[in-house]
Parts: C-alpha cells; sequence; structure tokens
C-alpha cells in the first residue's frame, strides 16, 4: 500500500492514541458491567444526550468517514446520495418504528419478530439474517481500517485490521453495551472535531487562494460537468442506480443489528422519538464535512484519482493543503477520526451480532437467567465468532470498495429486515408464513447480488447494474412476498395480536392491558 | 317503569364502559380506537417520509430535463452540490421535529378520548 504520509510515525501515534483513549474509557464502563443486562443494553440508565450521540458514533463508519468523500472526489455529485441515504434512512426510523420498536420492548429484531409473530421459527430465521447481515456490514469496517493505516503507515491491509479486531474485541468482552456507549459517544465528537477542524483550516487556505471552483476543473477522466452532475452520468443506468441508492439506504437503516439494539436504552417511546431526532441533527451536522474534502480534493489533490487513491483524499488532504507541522497534525487528527469510526461501529456491531447469537444459542432471554452473571459466558463466546469470522473473510475478500460494500450491507437489509419490522408494526394481517418467505425470498435475491458482486464475477450493461445495486428490485420483492403470502394464509395471523397492537401503539400514559412484558 | 331482559344488562354495561374497558375487551369499539390511533400515526409517518422521498426524488429528474441548473454557481460550488451536500441536511432535521411534534400530539389527543377516569373504571353498573 503506497504510504501517503512524509512521516508515518504522527499518524500512527493518533491512531495508537485513539485505540488506548478507547480502552481507558471502555474500563471506565468495565467497572459496572457484571451482570447480563449490562452487557446487553447498558441497563436502561443511559441519558438521551449520551445515547443520541452513542448512537451517532456507532452509526458513522468508514463508509461515512472515508468512503464518501473519496467517492464524490472520484465521480462527484451522484455520490451524495450515499451520506443522504444513510440520513433519510434514520428518517424513515424515526417516523415508522422508533416509538414502537421501544414499546414492544424487544432487546434485538429476533425478539421483536417472536413477540410480534409468536413464532420461533421466524425468531430463529430472522436471527439468521442478523448475523448475516451482521458480518455483510463488519467486512467494510475491516476493510477500511486495513486502509487507513495503510495510508498512514505505509501497514499492508492486514495490520490495521487486526489492530481493530484486538481493540474492539478487548473492549466488547469486558463491557459489553455500557462501556461501548461510553465509547461511542466520546468517538462521535472525535470524529466530528477530526473532520470539522481541519475542514475549517482548510477552508481558509481556499479562500486565501481566491476560492477556485472544482467544478472547472477536468480530471481523471470526469469532466467538470459529469462531476457536477447529480445523476450518475452517462446512460440511463445513472437514474436507476441513484434510485436504487435511495430504496437501500432509506430503507436499509431500520434493520441494522446496532441501531435496533440502542432503542432498547429508552426509558419509553417518547424518549425513543426525541432520541432518534437528536441523532437526525448530529448526524446532518457530520454529513456536511466530507464533501467538503472531496470539493477541496478536486482542487488541490487531484492526482489522488489518477492513482485509484481517491479513497484517501480525507486523511492525505490537510498535510497537502496546509502543510508543514501543521498539516501533519491535522492529518494525524483525521487518521485518528478515521480510527474512531471503524472501532465504534465495529464494536455496536459486535456487541449486537453477538447478543443475536448467545440468545439464540442458549435458548434463555437475558433478563430470566437467574444468575444474571451466566448469560455473561455465552455472549463472550458469540462476541469472538461474531468478529473474527467477518474478520477472516475480511483479510480475504477483496475488490469492492468501502461504500459500495456497505450499499450492499443496506440492499440486503432492505430487502430482508425491513419488511419485517415495518410491516410488522403496521400491518395486522401479517402472519408467521409471510415473514418468514418474505425474509427468504428478499434474503434471496439480495444475497445472490451481493456474493456476485463480492465474487467479482463479469457481467453486461443491464446485468451488471442490477447485481450491483439490487435494493430497487430486491427490497419490492422482499415487502410483496411477505404481503402476498400473508394474504394467502391469514389463518396464521398470530392469536394476540390485538393485544400486541396496543402494546405497540398506545402510548404509556394509558393504562391497557398491554400483554405479558417481553423482559 | 324498569326493562327487564337478558340482553337489557349487557346493552347498559356496554353503554357504561370506558374506552380503556373496550380496548382491553376488544370490542368492536375497541377495535376502531385502536385503529384510528393507528391510521393517524401511520398516516403522519409516511406522509413525512413520502414527501421527504418525492422531493429529494425529483432532484435527479430535474437537473437532468434542466442541465442549465447544473451550472448556477452558489457560494464558488454548483447548485446540485449545495442542495445535496448541504441543504438537504437542515431539511431532515426539520422534517424531523414536525413529525415528532404531530406524532406527541396525536398520542395526546388519543389519551384524552380513551383514558380512563377511575371513577369510570369501577363503576359496576
Amino acid at each position: 500500500m503506497n504510504q501517503l504520509f512524509q512521516d508515518a510515525w504522527p499518524g500512527v501515534l493518533a491512531v495508537a492514541l485513539v485505540s488506548v483513549a478507547t480502552l481507558a474509557i471502555g474500563a471506565y464502563g468495565w467497572r459496572f458491567s457484571r451482570t447480563t443486562s449490562d452487557f446487553f443494553v447498558a441497563s436502561r440508565s443511559v441519558g438521551p444526550g449520551w445515547n443520541a450521540s452513542a448512537i451517532g458514533g456507532e452509526y458513522l463508519s468508514a463508509g461515512s468517514f472515508l468512503g464518501v468523500a473519496g467517492l464524490v472526489l472520484a465521480f462527484g455529485t451522484e455520490m451524495l446520495w450515499y451520506p443522504i441515504g444513510w440520513t433519510g434512512g434514520y428518517l424513515v426510523m424515526l417516523a415508522l418504528v422508533s416509538a414502537q420498536l421501544r414499546r414492544s420492548g424487544a432487546y434485538t429484531m429476533p425478539d421483536f419478530a417472536q413477540a410480534r409473530l409468536e413464532s420461533l421459527v421466524v425468531r430463529r430465521f430472522c436471527a439468521l439474517l442478523v448475523v448475516a447481515l451482521g458480518g455483510l456490514y463488519l467486512i467494510p469496517q475491516f476493510k477500511g481500517a486495513g486502509l487507513a493505516l495503510g495510508i498512514v503507515a505505509g501497514a499492508d491491509p492486514w495490520v490495521g485490521e487486526a489492530v481493530v479486531g484486538v481493540v474492539v474485541l478487548a473492549n466488547v468482552l469486558l463491557g459489553g453495551m455500557r462501556s461501548i456507549t461510553f465509547v461511542q459517544a466520546f468517538q462521535y465528537w472525535l470524529k466530528l472535531s477530526a473532520l470539522l477542524v481541519p475542514a475549517l483550516v482548510m477552508l481558509g487556505v481556499w479562500v486565501g487562494d481566491g476560492g477556485p471552483s472544482p467544478a472547472a476543473v477536468d480530471v481523471g477522466g470526469v469532466s467538470a460537468d459529469a462531476w457536477s452532475d447529480p445523476t450518475v452520468s452517462g446512460t440511463s443506468h445513472g437514474l436507476y442506480v441513484t434510485y436504487s441508492l435511495i430504496a437501500a439506504t432509506f430503507l436499509g437503516t431500520v434493520g441494522l443489528p446496532h441501531v435496533v439494539v440502542r432503542f432498547y436504552t429508552n426509558p419509553d417511546g417518547r424518549a425513543a422519538r426525541r432520541t432518534t431526532v437528536v441523532v437526525l441533527a448530529l448526524l446532518g451536522l457530520f454529513y456536511v464535512l466530507p464533501p467538503v474534502y472531496a470539493a477541496l480534493g478536486r482542487v488541490y489533490a487531484p492526482d489522488l484519482i489518477a492513482s485509484g487513491q481517491a479513497d484517501s483524499v480525507v486523511l492525505a488532504l490537510p498535510e497537502r493543503m496546509v502543510g508543514g507541522d501543521l498539516g501533519t497534525l491535522l492529518s494525524a487528527f483525521t487518521a485518528a477520526g478515521a480510527f474512531a469510526a471503524f472501532l465504534s461501529t465495529s464494536g455496536g456491531l459486535t456487541v449486537a451480532i453477538a447478543g443475536v447469537l448467545s440468545q439464540e444459542l442458549t435458548r434463555r432471554r437475558p433478563a430470566v437467567v437467574r444468575d444474571a452473571r451466566a448469560g455473561v459466558r455465552p455472549f463472550q463466546a458469540a462476541a469472538v465468532v461474531a468478529l473474527v469470522v467477518p474478520l477472516l473473510l475480511a483479510l480475504v475478500v477483496e475488490g469492492v470498495g468501502v461504500a459500495e460494500a456497505v450499499g450492499l450491507a443496506f440492499a440486503f437489509s432492505a430487502s430482508t429486515l425491513a419488511p419485517l419490522i415495518l410491516l410488522g408494526i403496521w400491518w395486522r394481517g401479517l402472519t408467521d408464513v409471510g415473514a418468514v418467505a418474505g425474509m427468504a425470498v428478499g434474503g434471496l435475491a439480495a444475497g445472490i447480488a451481493v456474493v456476485d458482486t463480492w465474487l467479482g464475477v463479469p457481467h453486461d450493461g443491464w446485468t451488471e447494474v442490477l447485481l450491483s445495486h439490487p435494493a430497487a428490485w430486491s427490497a419490492p420483492l422482499g415487502f410483496a412476498t411477505m404481503v402476498v403470502v400473508s394474504w394467502l394464509t391469514p389463518g396464521r395471523i398470530p392469536p394476540h395480536v390485538d393485544t400486541t397492537m396496543v402494546r405497540l401503539h398506545a402510548p404509556e400514559a394509558l393504562s391497557l392491558d398491554r400483554g405479558p412484558a417481553l423482559h | 317503569m324498569r326493562v327487564t331482559g337478558p340482553r337489557t344488562g349487557a346493552a347498559t354495561r356496554a353503554r357504561r364502559m370506558a374506552p380503556s374497558t373496550h380496548i382491553d375487551q376488544r370490542t368492536a369499539l375497541g377495535d376502531v380506537y385502536v385503529r384510528s390511533l393507528l391510521r393517524a400515526q401511520l398516516r403522519l409517518g409516511l406522509g413525512v417520509v413520502l414527501t421527504v422521498v418525492v422531493v429529494l426524488g425529483s432532484l435527479p429528474l430535474a437537473f437532468a430535463a434542466l442541465p442549465g441548473l447544473s451550472e448556477v454557481i452558489v457560494l464558488g460550488v454548483p447548485l446540485p452540490w449545495v442542495v445535496l451536500a448541504f441543504a438537504a441536511y437542515p431539511g431532515f432535521v426539520l422534517a424531523g421535529w414536525f413529525f415528532v411534534r404531530r406524532a406527541e400530539r396525536n398520542e395526546a389527543a388519543f389519551t384524552a378520548l380513551v383514558g380512563p377516569t377511575e371513577g369510570e373504571r369501577e363503576d359496576p353498573r
């Protein structure tokens, strides 16, 4: 991997500091993490400000931190749909899922599936998909880490991937959700500053240079006009890809395991909504920054595109533009932010996947375990599996960009878990058979596309586009299957659906019969 | 004069039941209450999401149909940029805040409509 920094040591130091800080802050949480419920959901004692920062921290992954800027630099305005979609997905979460998911009392998506559909089969199938999705999402995180450390220190990709793996595993094993919460909150603000501060300095330099427009430059095979064009330039594929991205990101967010698990940490449905709005604001605050790097990179570091290293613009640009010791410092700062991104998302994902895995394998709900500590060991074992398998895959598989890989994970979520939760919350007629059918068909469709893309099988024209951006057809397929099969099996509507609907939707202030509590 | 009969008591009891009791006992009226809440919240949620999606989704079409728009420069940067990279986010937050206010209002209205007073729930007649 080409090392872009003049000296490796500032970047390496920054990465080391972030890792140590993560472990240290996590250690503050270790002291309190002794029971299973601590591990799983931070014992519901997390305040809304912490929670919103933590969610923001977890959500902003490698794709957000490095991938977006790189894509926009290389391909232009059309790539801005990624961050818009990632934010829009949170709006969908807010408007259609947040309060109801919290009221369901579910820790995880399989919990929700079982509570709503009163079926163990649906629960198990859902758990399988959650673990698969989590793995799909983890792989690009590791890849991003390998990339970043390679740029910063000229290390081989596996080094960065291994470092992230070790730090995350240590944190998760020893502290579970609670330490992760503190860590995530810290890392949101770190990531924000790591992008904001250098950006402000660079903007100063830009203004000083007379503010040359990035749209005036023809570079890297993408003309200035094409770069400013907000649809993927070229053929009619462009509009399809844009809309498929919108579908994947807007729908996929509601199924992400590390996002779902956080809802239980709110005291009630109302708080869940309000926390989600704060997250929306925090995301927006963050996402205006990568495009700034891309635009400046177009003017000041266009060679990155030609050398295929556009993903490194966030790391390389401050050193180039500002120069001297300050520039080096600022670049090291962004390297720290990048690592924080990998650590936080990987951590959140690992906890979520481990939670689901250990619940399924021990066949117990954590709160029911008599000895509260007994649930901790299975969780830790599951965490190791949840992390190591995707790590090994990341080390072995090549050829898909970070943001693209994240997009595929979203498409998978949009085709399987999104229909489950959206229809489950709003449609009384959903049946267990319908749910499984929908998840299976959607999962198969998106899954084929994912495997095909990761294997790099060559295709022409429309086939290539449809397989690399499947959401526009696989998500509707998943939804439609779920609806149609449910219609065909009305006898399988869960017996307690009326009570469940009351539990999901009725405001907590009302004293109504909500059925037995889940946990 | 007192009318009696096997069904009279039931009708009287049903008329006197609080809405929350209707819901708990899954009467037809109770169902109506719950469905009306669901419908109101679904309309609100879908409405907010679809509005945002339509506004955003029409942008590629607008920019494709009117190529001149891509060339307008605002603050040194092309217009599509300013909209997609910057202006969209405050839009999301506003939509979100609007949603939260309305959703809470819907819930407050439902609570007022359905919420039992202690006296009504206890009344055995």
